[in-house]
């Protein structure tokens, strides 16, 4: 199954471990099934002048039935149980102690990733201010003094090995967040905010891409995400800071 | 394409017609399928005089199943829009939901409705009512029909009087200023409302129909199709409007 | 002449004449719809490619192509062709019954149909041409014209197409219920009852619930569109730099109410051929169907199972998480009578003897189809995998498996069956040999594939595979292997065209029963009285003849061994 992209994310591993034996198991079923079917043209071939053979069905027919249907029940339970454990670890848990926060938005064709900044609290939004010609894509209101510092990128970087909490919301249509190398999705739902974490430990970058179709640009609707490792990422946060206030003072006369 | 269809030639001489050659009477006034032999051993269209009957409210029951589907769908809007609203600006939750203070002339209408489900089947129990049914099947007259057709002019007229005060209290809520889109519940309140009462329009046009239908129809088992459906039709309209007036009233 | 022709063969009410009109409905909605898929694969493979008098696709016309193939395949292939057409060509048959209960509700029911077809087929000639959103038509993207070419009149169409549709499946549906509960002849208990009913009954009441609830989310999604209500419109809507009205509804309910329609459809289009492969496997292994009774009860369990995993199309929509683990338990159970029938029908192949023909051939590829596309629904059915799955080519391979082709495999099994009491001849076998394996393997080309293009992330609805910032061009040779597979599966068809038009005329008469078959159909006699269970195969006490018919007048004498 080296068809998977290469995983990045803690959750990645055990979600890869997982599929590989739903997909190994289903895969047999597949072949045995399968292999029953031409067996059965091939058998007929074989005793075709043979007589009848059992005419109703005896009881031991119906006990192998039953058999085989509760072996294969047990199996899907068994699937389900196993993924179940993944996901409540995934979703049903609440987000872990100081996650690196970061709002991710769609826009036709768009994501916008957008950080709290110093304040650790995302500035007020007003849907009248959204221009992205004046470089406001998001409709940040600059009255609120949390917006101030908020970083808004067109790539999502996030420190490696710290957990991360998404807030998932969009602007116009339902967008669908796909983080493949994350093994992440969700669709973001104008009018709801959807959270999402996960920790990503391999540095390096993956792609983002719009898994819900929202318009003719939706194949390419695609980001990056880049996960560094935490000084980098450190460095990386200043750097922004820097250019922000760089630009609010270049904007006072 | 041979094979079929000079098969198929015979049967049209053979159709059956649904009626058995006896007077549609039956003990059980409501009842289902007939007298006392298990009908149902018998070959289709020899199961006796209601067999038309039943097929007809089977189908109209199970229309009415989808009605209530649909109608079931929209009260869903109804439950899922309060919790919806929108997040505004500040990460507040803001509900769009203003709670509509139904205009009281809606007791009436309710009150009207009832009796109209009163009156129908008051009519409908008359055409099945064994010795009318019996000497209108020997052509002595048409008793039942004559009792049943007041009761069923009585269901229009009051299925109007509902009509019209519907109409006043759209006017009532207008005028304070709940228009179709001003805010979610009062379109809920006007979609609702208008689709119950575009089914009552068709539910009188019905009505009309059975009416003719008594004095034209010449088989006795198809005036009483004619007016079951309608009751019964008209019985699920009232239904529904219990459960949408009480969602209206006290579920906000 | 032509008159008399016309009432006769067209405005009629006899339900054979109007399951020929389905037929015909359906395979003009199959090859309509096809042709899109060809053209989706050729863009999807040579996005450069131009075609004649049009040019080169956009993307929009992509998206078009896969909105409208989709919807044109489940609706009017797939629910058309077994839940309207075949019981029209054999349902009253089948329970002893000369005619519909209601003929004049069933023709209606026909000419709606095909106005909702032809209202479809028209938003391709609107101003900006068909609607782009997909056959799910999530809003807020299907609430805006300005959401996207295509979503303003080409929308308008589609919902009305769909709510026509709606209106004639469920007059269609009533009809059919009340024929299956009042006609049936006497002694057609209903433990006599063949599967194919068992199957049309339970879809005739899935079809009236869950058409009823997409008529209205359609209705709410014109109101929307039209006069000012947002049951799906939230508010603080910005699209392409403009804030759109304010709205308080939630795109959360259109999801919820499609796919409360959207499973039990996709159900509604496979049960009739599950019963289908009952029957005809037991014919064609000339063996009793064991375990009749559990097989009606796994059909009643899904019709009724299958109104409670809606839920699990909409695992990563944001749903809550713990809903999201209870439909993947229901998904779950459903998998269970499913698995029961496979499993029925795996050991029915060994009892008795396989006469090949190409009905049974057809079965057995329905039975490959199922195996195949249903095997990968435990795992979509799993919220955390289905968390990387949704929305990728895995999720396409697996419905083309378990729905389209397995569907249309069915199709094909009791169009070669039944063929006989429509013309009184059969198909030739021959040419109908070469179309099964030809199809067999060009679908398995096709639509295996998908699985690994789905595993390499490859999400669904991409005009093109190359990307600003990545690109699937490493899946370049497996999307090429699947676009040959894929015509040369259409190919195929043209064999099955070429069959039926040939044999019409220059295959041999057969006699009216020329399966020796037991079910009622097959019946020389008008008003049969029934005596005995709908597959009573086996020897029997006359020497020459192994099946009891059910219009037979003596009791079934069937030796046991
Ligand atoms: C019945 C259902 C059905 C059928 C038969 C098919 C048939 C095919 N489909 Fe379809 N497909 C869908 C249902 C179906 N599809 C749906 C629901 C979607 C999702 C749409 C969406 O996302 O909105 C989809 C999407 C879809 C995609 C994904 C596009 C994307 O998301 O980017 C692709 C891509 O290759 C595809 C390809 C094909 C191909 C090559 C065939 C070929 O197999 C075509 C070959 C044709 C046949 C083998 C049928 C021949 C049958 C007959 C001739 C019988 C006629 C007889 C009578 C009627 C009497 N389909
Ligand atoms: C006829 C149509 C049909 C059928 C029958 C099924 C059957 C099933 N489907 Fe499928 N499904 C669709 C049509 C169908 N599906 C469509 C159209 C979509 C996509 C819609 C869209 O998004 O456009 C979809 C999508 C879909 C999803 C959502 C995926 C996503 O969008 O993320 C899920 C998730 O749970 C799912 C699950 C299942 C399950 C568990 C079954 C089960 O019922 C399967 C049961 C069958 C089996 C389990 C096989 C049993 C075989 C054996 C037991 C073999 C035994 C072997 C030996 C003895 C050797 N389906
Ligand atoms: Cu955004 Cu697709
Ligand atoms: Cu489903």
């Amino acid at each position: 199954m080296n068809w998977l992209p290469p995983n990045g994310a803690l959750d990645g591993v055990t979600l890869d471990h997982l599929l590989r034996w739903n997909l190994a198991v289903v895969f047999w079923l597949f072949v045995m099934s399968q292999a029953l079917l031409v067996s059965a043209l091939l058998w007929r071939l074989r005793r075709s002048t043979a007589g009848p053979t059992m005419v109703r069905p005896s009881k031991a027919f119906f006990i192998g039935e039953l058999l085989v249907l509760l072996a294969v029940t047990g199996l899907y339970i068994a699937m389900d149980f196993t993924g179940h454990q993944l996901w409540a670890a995934r979703r049903e848990a609440g987000p872990a102690e100081h996650p690196v926060q970061v709002e991710v938005t769609g826009v036709q064709f768009q994501w916008y990733f957008r950080y709290p900044g110093a304040d650790d609290a995302y500035g007020r939004i007003r849907p009248a201010l959204v221009s992205a010609p004046n470089g406001n894509p998001l409709g940040l209101d600059p009255a609120d003094p949390h917006s101030a510092d908020d970083i808004v990128s067109s790539i999502l970087t996030l420190p490696a090995g710290r957990p991360v909490d998404l807030r998932l919301r969009s602007q116009d249509v339902i967008h669908g967040l796909f983080i493949p190398g994350m093994r992440l999705k969700q669709d973001a739902i104008p009018g709801l905010i959807g959270h999402l974490q996960f920790t990503p430990t391999v540095p390096g970058d993956y792609v983002i891409l719009c898994s819900q179709v929202c318009g003719l640009g939706h194949a390419r609707m695609q980001a990056r995400l880049r996960v560094l490792s935490q000084p980098d990422y450190d460095r990386w946060i200043a750097s922004r800071e820097k250019s922000l206030l760089a630009d609010a003072s270049g904007a006072r006369p | 394409m041979p094979a079929t269809f000079t098969r198929h030639q015979v049967e049209t001489e053979r159709r059956d017609t649904g009626y058995g050659g006896k007077p549609p009477v039956d003990r059980r006034p409501t009842g289902g399928g007939g007298g006392d032999e298990n009908w149902d051993s018998r070959p289709s269209g020899r199961r006796g005089p209601r067999e038309q009957l039943v097929r007809f409210r089977l189908a109209m029951f199970s229309g009415l199943a989808g009605d209530f589907v649909f109608f079931a769908v929209l009260v869903s809007a109804f439950f899922v829009r309060p919790s919806s609203g929108h997040i505004s600006a500040a990460d507040t939750f803001i509900s769009d939901w203003h709670p509509l203070q139904a205009p009281p002339i809606l007791w009436i209408n309710t009150a009207i409705l009832l009796l109209s489900t009163l009156t129908m089947e008051t009519a409908r129990r008359q055409l099945f009512h064994e010795i009318d049914v019996m000497e209108e099947w020997l052509g002595l007259g048409r008793p039942a029909v004559r009792r049943a057709a007041p009761w069923l002019i009585a269901t229009i007229v009051l299925g109007l009087l509902f009509l019209a005060g519907q109409w006043i209290a759209w006017e009532q809520l207008s005028r304070e200023g709940f228009f179709f889109s001003s805010n979610p519940n009062s379109h809920f309140f006007y979609l609702v409302t208008g689709t119950h009462a575009f089914h009552l329009i068709v539910g009188i046009g019905a009505l009309l129909f059975a009416l003719v239908a008594m004095f034209r129809f010449r088989k006795v088992e198809l005036r009483q199709i004619a007016v079951d459906c309608t009751a019964w039709y008209w019985h699920a309209m009232g239904l529904f409007w219990i459960f949408l007036f009480a969602l209206i009233v006290f579920f906000q | 002449m032509t008159v008399s022709f016309l009432r006769r063969r067209v405005f009629t009410t006899d339900h054979r004449q109007l399951a020929i009109l389905y037929l015909f409905l359906g395979l003009a909605a199959v090859i309509a719809g096809t042709l899109l898929s060809l053209l989706m694969r050729l863009h999807r493979t040579w996005p450069a490619l131009a075609l004649p008098f049009y040019g080169v696709l956009k993307p929009e016309d992509y998206l078009a192509l896969v909105t409208m193939h989709g919807t044109l395949m489940v609706f009017f292939v797939l629910t058309i062709v077994p839940q309207s057409a075949f019981p029209n060509l054999v349902l009253p048959a089948q329970i002893g019954a000369t005619r519909m209960a209601f003929p004049k509700l069933n023709a209606a029911a026909f000419w709606i149909t095909l106005a909702s077809f032809l209202t479809l087929l028209s938003a391709f000639f609107v101003p900006q041409g068909a609607p782009i959103a997909g056959w799910t038509s999530y809003p807020p993207f299907t609430e805006f014209a300005a959401a996207g070419p295509g979503q303003g009149a080409g929308m308008d169409l589609w919902i009305i197409a769909i709510a026509l549709f709606c209106v004639a499946a469920e007059a269609a549906s009533v009809n059919f219920l009340v024929t299956i509960l009042r006609l049936r002849c006497s002694g057609m208990t209903f433990r006599r009852l063949p599967l194919t009913v068992w199957s049309w009954l339970v879809s005739s009441g899935l079809t009236v619930i869950a058409f009823s609830a997409l008529l209205a989310a359609a209705a709410m999604l014109l109101t929307d569109r039209h006069f000012g209500t947002s049951f799906f419109l939230p508010s603080g809507e910005v699209l392409n730099g403009i804030v759109q009205r304010p709205g308080s509804g939630s795109p959360m309910l259109w999801l919820h109410l499609f796919w409360f329609f959207g499973h039990p459809e996709v159900y509604i289009s496979i049960l009739p051929g599950m019963g289908l492969a009952s029957s005809l496997l037991a014919n064609f292994t000339r063996r009793s169907v064991p375990a009749y009774g559990l097989m009606v009860v796994c059909t009643l369990l899904i019709g009724v199972l299958g109104l409670g995993v809606w839920g699990h199309h909409m695992f990563v929509s944001g749903m809550n998480p713990y809903a999201g683990t209870a439909f993947g338990l229901t998904t779950i159970a459903i998998a269970v009578p499913s698995s029961a029938e496979v499993l029925t029908w795996l050991a029915m192949l060994f009892r008795g003897r396989l006469q090949v023909a190409s009905p049974l051939l057809f079965t057995l590829g329905f039975l490959s189809f199922f195996i195949a596309g249903g095997l990968t629904g435990p795992i979509l059915a799993q919220p955390a995998l289905d968390a990387y799955l949704h929305n990728t080519f895995f999720v396409v391979a697996h419905f083309h498996l378990v729905m389209a082709m397995a569907g249309v495999f069915s199709v094909f099994a009791g169009i070669y069956y039944w063929y006989p009491l429509l013309t009184g001849r059969l198909l030739n076998e021959m040419l109908g040999q070469i179309h099964f394996w030809i199809s067999l393997v060009a679908a398995y080309g096709t639509f295996f594939p998908m699985h690994l293009a789905g595993l390499a992330g490859e999400p669904r609805h991409y005009a093109q595979l190359a990307g600003p910032v990545t690109t699937f061009a490493n899946l370049l040779p497996v999307e090429r292997g699947i676009t040959w597979s894929a015509f040369l599966l259409a190919a195929a068809q043209i064999v099955f065209l070429m069959n039926i038009l040939w044999s019409v005329r220059r295959c041999s008469h057969v006699d009216a029963n020329p399966w020796r078959a037991t079910t009622l159909e097959w019946s020389p006699i008008l008003h049969p009285i029934v005596r005995n269970g709908p597959y009573v195969y086996g020897p029997t006490a006359a020497p020459q003849q192994d099946f009891l018919p059910q219009w037979a007048t003596s009791e079934p004498r069937v030796r046991s061994s």
